[in-house]
């Protein structure tokens, strides 16, 4: 049941008809099993592997070495409060804190209903814009104890819906690559000399 | 409050002061990511040119223009370019978009904001340095970095400029967006092409030094950063020239600089390269504009987390890396986050020394261990619970991350002089380093910080265990 469904089987196969290795697909992969299921689940994983032809446990060997792979359900939104030094000089402690109570629970916990997943993060390159945080991986600015408020309130009424899809979709669009303009991967030992447009100067020499 | 800066969807991007633009031109624009802005503002007018030049000339260009890598190590991009072997086929781009290194903030506007710039600078150096297939890693926390680049290069293989036979000619190129998951350590580039073929992002062992000569699947692979790249549409256009016109003759060009923290404007500028020093930076009206609430400047940090610590006695120096090596530092990444006289410096230097612990990836011993060592014990001292045999403990294990002595900052104030950037290390890439560097350059610049929150080891109270009086009782 958490197998990839068949449009993602399909999705899946043109990825990893991108790369020269099939492994080379296998993070793209699991982010598109957490899309799909919100986490990321042991069916996921063998189903990976059969389709990269790898191993489960190789599957979870990367995929857990891997900050945004989460492996038990998580809310909805993700809530990421930046905690490193810019963010920390202007007031991360204090918003954390504030986040807490506002949820209603520690960081690194989930709210009852499902809904909100709080946690630690780190330095996520906005740091003029301090305190940051990230609601599935899309950022809030200077946010304010007030701000936050509000954002939990927009979020537990739906009215963000669609500006930030929920926790496991990496981006409202994706790479598709028109079949007939693509070049195609080609495993790497059956590349036999230098591409066309290098001259036969440098590729002789 | 929302995000501040000259425009609403810049955020933190300034572009007052009439300061020279060369990657951040279209950022005016709100729908700089767009095709028709790009190419109504002479978008792919380099990958037009370089075309119409053999590959070897648009590659003599570059190393002429001595275009610096802006990843962090400063290394000049058209030499780098040069060491794949010859005859050796095929050879990969690999574009670094993994920004996480602390107080950096600017591949992610660069890829949110022009993505086609950042294209077609992909696009120049697969032709110059015959590299048929790119590959696009973004970190995977930039939502929007994904969407705006996987759209910008839908676009782009819809009109022909990827793809096969681009523009009509024999140079053909996918890009292919690569989509990371969360790990500061594979900003390292071996790391990076680790985790591009599928596994735990982990550094590689060396030698071979340079994937140029063996990298992605064991083949030819260069790894260039996103501003770097973003650099080669104007070099293409405009010539080599035109480049070092601007900058100095050791750092020419401009560079992108985030200044955080404790300023009056705090923001994201792309400043003249080489000539801009910290005081302009932190202080200049155009800039940053000082200390908030008319405080003083107490300590920065000038290239991002790793970089060692600099005080005001430095402000002088300018935005170039013999220069800023020499003063004990590095420039790093462009980040430079300012701390005001109300900072408590270990706790500052705790939040950077937690990163560090945090994101090794567990390949090296004194990293792994050692890292996660100095966290523990410096977050005791903050707590105050350190002792005076803490502050050994914490030299002791940083000695056996970077053995010698450290590169550190001058300071009037303490009589102490420079020690010149690089540190010597037992690991194989800088993560072990950068969890020692900001606990290092806190306890030898502001030593009283740490002195006066601790307790003498031996004035601690020892602990009763006998649970009856001795000698008697009831």
């Amino acid at each position: 049941m958490t197998r990839l469904n068949d449009q993602n089987v399909a999705l899946a196969r043109e990825i990893i008809a991108r790369y020269p290795k099939k492994k080379s697909a296998l993070i793209p992969l699991v982010h598109l099993s957490q899309e799909q299921n919100g986490y990321v689940t042991e069916e996921a994983m063998r189903h990976i592997a059969e389709l990269v032809e790898v191993t489960p446990a190789e599957v979870y060997g990367t995929a857990s070495f891997y900050e945004m792979f989460r492996f038990e359900p998580t809310g909805k939104y993700l809530i990421n409060m930046c905690g490193t030094m810019s963010c920390a000089l202007m007031g991360a402690a204090d918003l954390m804190h504030h986040a807490e109570h506002k949820l209603g629970i520690k960081a690194g916990s989930t709210t009852p209903d499902g809904l909100f997943t709080l946690q630690h993060a780190e330095c996520q390159a906005a740091c003029t814009e301090a305190p940051t945080l990230q609601v599935n991986y899309r950022h809030r600015y200077r946010v304010t104890p007030d701000e936050f408020d509000q954002l939990v309130d927009d979020l537990s009424s739906g009215k963000l819906e669609g500006e930030i899809p929920p926790h496991g979709t990496l981006g409202r669009n994706r790479q598709s690559i028109p079949a007939d303009k693509a070049v195609g991967a080609v495993p790497p030992d059956e590349v036999d000399g230098a591409p066309g447009w290098v001259t036969i100067t440098e590729a002789d020499a | 409050m929302s995000a501040q800066g000259t425009y609403d969807w810049a955020p933190g991007f300034y572009d007052d002061g009439d300061r020279p633009q060369i990657v951040t031109s279209r950022f005016g624009y709100e729908d700089s990511h767009t095709l028709d802005r790009y190419l109504a503002t002479g978008g792919y007018e380099g990958l037009r040119k370089a075309l119409d030049a053999k590959p070897e000339d648009v590659h003599t260009d570059v190393r002429n223009s001595t275009l610096l890598g802006r990843g962090g190590a400063g290394f000049p991009a058209g030499v780098k370019w040069g060491f794949t072997p010859q005859g050796v086929w095929p050879r990969y781009l690999v574009v670094n978009g993994d920004e996480s290194e602390p107080g950096t903030y600017k591949d992610r506007l660069l890829m949110e904001l022009d993505p086609h710039q950042l294209i077609e600078g992909c696009l120049i150096a697969c032709y110059a340095a015959g590299l048929s297939r790119c590959f696009l890693y973004i970190r995977g926390e930039m939502a929007l970095a994904h969407e705006r680049v996987a759209q910008a290069l839908d676009d782009a293989y819809d009109n022909g400029y990827v793809g096969k036979n681009i523009l009509g000619t024999d140079f053909s190129v996918d890009i292919v967006l690569h989509w990371g998951a969360g790990a500061y350590v594979v900003g390292e580039e071996t790391a990076l092409i680790e985790s591009l073929e599928g596994e735990r992002g982990m550094p590689r062992l060396k030698p071979p030094y340079f994937p140029a000569a063996v990298g992605l699947y064991g083949k030819p692979t260069i790894v260039n950063n996103v501003e770097t790249l973003a650099n080669l549409p104007f070099i293409a256009k405009n010539g080599s020239a035109a480049y070092t016109a601007i900058g100095t003759e050791t750092s020419p060009g401009t560079r992108m600089i985030a200044v955080s923290g404790h300023v009056k404007r705090p923001g994201v500028y792309e400043i003249v390269n080489g000539s801009t020093t910290f005081r302009d930076l932190i202080y200049g009206d155009h800039f940053a504009q000082g200390i908030r609430d008319g405080n003083d400047l107490k300590a920065f940090v000038p290239g991002g987390g790793s970089a060692p610590w600099f005080l005001p006695d430095q402000l002088d120096i300018p935005f170039e890396g013999k220069q800023a090596g020499q003063a004990g530092s590095m420039l790093g990444s462009g980040a430079v986050m300012v701390m005001d006289s109300t900072t408590d410096i270990p706790a500052a230097a705790l939040t950077l020394v937690k990163f560090y612990a945090h994101e090794s990836c567990g390949k090296c011993v004194p990293c792994r261990e050692g890292g996660t060592w100095l966290y523990r014990i410096l977050e005791r001292i903050v707590a105050g619970d350190g002792t005076d045999a803490d502050l050994e403990t914490i030299l002791q294990v940083g000695e056996s991350i970077c053995p010698g002595e450290m590169p550190h900052a001058s300071s009037e104030r303490l009589g102490i002089e420079s020690h010149p950037f690089p540190y010597k290390m037992t690991t194989i890439c800088f993560v072990g380093p950068s969890a020692y560097v900001p606990v290092h350059s806190a306890m030898t610049l502001f030593p009283e910080e740490f002195t006066s929150r601790v307790t003498k080891r031996e004035v601690r109270t020892m602990i009763p265990v006998t649970a009856a009086p001795v000698g008697g009782g009831a």
